[in-house]
């Protein structure tokens, strides 16, 4: 006798419980659930799905709760996966173009280049120095290769998440209606831990595929970039719009000439966090088959091989530095230039 | 005047909030903005406001902080549109503007000075003040051609390549003027255009102004909260209140005859001797014998100056050569005296 049983004999349900007995087997975690609920005896139970298919086989059971979404998402993923296919696969060439690229290329053209990159885009001496020691400092450890893939991985990314978040973010800050509909969105995918939308991902598309990564990567970086896109956008001073108006620009002209100019700030600013929450998520990314540095702080995990991860690791805290004050140095640069005096 | 005015509003309204035109049988019926605000909830901006302003002058419109001053300026090139009315632009209807028209008078007949000078940060001088130019598509050359004419008009040549940030606000509204002027439009609107800068500069632009209109003519709306401003520069004087228009006309008139106490209490403070002029006060000639002769565009203060407080003496007008009319000193004295009804 189940504990649920007087409720559904009081409402007159009983036949409708009992008209479909076939109830599920039972799981080993049932079995012992109720093993210990017979010796346990006193309490009442939570009144769960679980518990009350006890008393009535005719409710479900929690685990016909992950089954029913796991059936529905395989049913739906042909389809989506029809969709979703064509328009991803020029992601996966991408990745695949620029890993081969960062590697193909030899190192004493690459470091110059990469050095040459950071002075165009930072202009500060300080900076320039420390890229081009630590990139030697990764060449010396035997590191170049792996940290080459991982910034290969996050210049296609973050690449990415510009291109598509600023319109995004352009389209938020032209609709409040847009942006009431996009904050919970980005909400979630700035607070879902980074495993659980690799779950969904894995079922969609085959591990061998770097869109499989790329797709996570950006999905969890592009945030920052729409986000301060919107913001810089809607904090323009409203006078300067109000004259862009008042002398007759259209709306293309005044986004041109005065949205995008004045929000540029906030939108770097936004570049610099897409571009370390990459570098994060290009590590985690490693488990579903993103090479980098990564795949060694993973190997140190699982052989517990401590040295090797932890020369991956400060490998990843190099590069994780130099992005960081390269696109700050950019940012300010881009500050300064705004009220040189 | 027989001329057609160059701007003119009729009986415009604006009502801020969800719904303005429900509004507009309660406020038809009378009903004012504290009220309408207390049980509709939406601010009444404007009512009814019948304004011409002549081609060639400048128009000033005056009121406290609130008053709709720079509701009633926007409404002129529809940055803010009416809830009901007619603005008429050169004879033309502005509400039946499309939206292509209504750009292409953004551009090419109108321009406008703000408060905040509202400049782009991140553009030269140079480029700001050829802004009307640039967004018409015009090419860099005649911009910057342009451009660096009205820069030196204003006083700023030399400052070309200088970004805003690098200039004090006073410099920073020149290039707001150069900006309006290098669009080369009949009409400047200007919102506050002198209030963020401080006493001398103030002076020193709104003499800028004034030197600039004579040799230009422009239609100039020019919107101010301070009377002295706007008794220098006014031609006609526009008095709001509540978004309400309670006196207009030449200022002196004005000055003379307030038309409520909310007005008396306004110019109660002004020195009227410094702005009131021969021509307000005169009468017809009709004396013998002067003391003088006083032309008639002089201030009251410099004949109290010349008679040395001699309230006997009789001057005589004159408008260059010709004699107009004749001052007598006692009237002078009365015109002095602010009249205050709540005296009465
Ligand atoms: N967008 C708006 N929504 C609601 N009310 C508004 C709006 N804009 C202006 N108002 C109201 O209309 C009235 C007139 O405002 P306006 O800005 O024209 O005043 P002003 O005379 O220019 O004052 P100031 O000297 O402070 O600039 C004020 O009561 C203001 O609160
Ligand atoms: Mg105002």
């Amino acid at each position: 006798m189940a504990f649920y049983d007087w409720v559904f004999d009081g409402l007159g349900l009983r036949e409708w419980c009992d008209s479909d007995t076939s109830a599920a087997p039972l799981s080993m975690a049932d079995l012992l659930a109720q093993a210990g609920n017979d010796e346990g005896g006193e309490g009442v139970p939570f009144p769960s799905l679980d518990a009350l298919n006890e008393s009535c086989g005719t409710v479900s059971q929690t685990r016909d709760l992950t089954a029913g979404i796991e059936d529905a998402f395989l049913a739906a993923k042909s389809s989506l996966k029809l969709v979703l296919d064509p328009i991803t696969q020029p992601l996966s060439w991408a990745l695949d173009g620029a890993l081969w690229l960062f590697q193909a290329v030899p190192w004493f053209v690459m470091i110059p280049l990469l050095v040459l990159l950071t002075w165009y885009v930072a202009r500060s001496f300080a900076v320039t120095v420390f890229v081009a020691l630590s990139f030697l400092f990764l060449g010396f450890i035997d590191h170049l290769d792996v940290a080459m893939q991982t910034l290969a991985i996050i210049f296609v990314c973050t690449g990415l998440s510009v291109i598509l978040g600023v319109p995004i973010g352009i389209a938020m800050s032209k609709s409040d209606t847009m942006q009431r509909a996009s904050i919970p969105v980005l909400d979630l995918l700035q607070t879902l831990p980074s495993f659980v939308y690799l779950i969904p991902l894995i079922f969609l598309f085959s591990v061998t595929e770097s869109k499989l990564y790329g797709i996570a990567i950006i999905l969890y970086a592009i945030v920052p970039i729409i986000r301060l896109t919107d913001l810089g956008i809607r904090l323009v001073d409203k006078d300067v719009i109000e004259a862009a108006d008042a002398f007759g620009m259209t709306n293309r002209q005044k986004l041109i000439k005065v949205q995008l100019p004045l929000a540029l700030p906030n939108i770097m600013a936004g570049v610099n966090q897409t571009i370390m929450m990459s570098l994060a998520m290009v590590v985690i990314a490693s488990l579903v088959s993103a090479p980098g540095l990564g795949v060694l702080v993973l190997r140190g995990i699982r052989n517990l091989e401590l040295g090797v991860g932890i020369v991956a690791g400060i490998g990843i805290v190099l590069l994780a530095v130099i992005l960081d004050r390269t696109s700050k140095a950019a940012l300010s640069r881009v500050d300064m230039g705004r009220n040189q005096n | 005047m027989t001329q057609e005015p160059k701007v003119r509003l009729r009986g415009v309204y604006k009502i801020f909030g969800s719904e303005p035109e429900s509004m507009m049988p309660h406020v038809h019926g009378g009903m004012g903005k504290e009220e309408l605000l207390a049980e509709h909830k939406h601010v009444l901006g404007l009512q009814d406001i019948n304004v011409d302003m002549q081609a060639g002058e400048i128009t000033v419109v005056m009121g406290l902080s609130g008053s709709g001053k720079s509701t009633l300026i926007r409404h002129l090139n529809r940055l803010i549109e009416p809830t009901a009315g007619e603005i008429l632009i050169d004879g033309d209807d502005v509400m039946k503007q499309s939206e292509s028209g209504l750009r292409a008078l953004r551009q090419e007949r109108m321009s406008m000075v703000f408060q905040k000078f509202a400049l782009l940060p991140h553009r030269t001088v140079l480029q700001n003040a050829a802004m009307s130019l640039n967004v018409r598509g015009m090419d860099v050359q005649t911009q910057e051609k342009e451009a660096a004419k009205w820069l030196d008009r204003v006083g700023l040549g030399g400052y070309e390549n200088r970004y805003p940030s690098q200039l004090s606000g006073g410099m920073q509204q020149r290039v707001g003027i150069a900006r309006a002027l290098t669009a080369n439009t009949d009409i400047m609107l200007m919102d506050e255009a002198f209030s963020a800068l401080d006493p001398l500069i103030r002076t020193d632009m709104q003499n800028l102004l004034l030197e600039l209109q004579a040799e230009l003519q422009k239609t100039i709306i020019f919107i101010t909260h301070d009377l002295d401003e706007a008794l220098k520069l006014a031609d006609h004087l526009v008095i709001l209140k509540d978004g309400a228009v309670v006196q207009q006309g030449e200022p002196q008139g004005i000055l003379l005859n307030p038309a409520d106490p909310y007005i008396e209490d306004f110019v109660s403070d002004i020195n009227r001797a410094r702005v009131l002029r021969v021509k307000s006060v005169m009468g017809a000639l009709s004396a013998k014998k002067f003391s003088g002769d006083v032309q008639l565009t002089d201030n009251l203060e410099s004949l109290i100056a010349l008679s040395e407080g001699d309230t006997s003496n009789i001057y005589r007008v004159l408008d260059g050569e010709t004699p107009v009319g004749q001052l007598d000193m006692r009237d002078l004295v009365k015109a002095l005296v602010p009249r205050i009804s709540s005296a009465a």
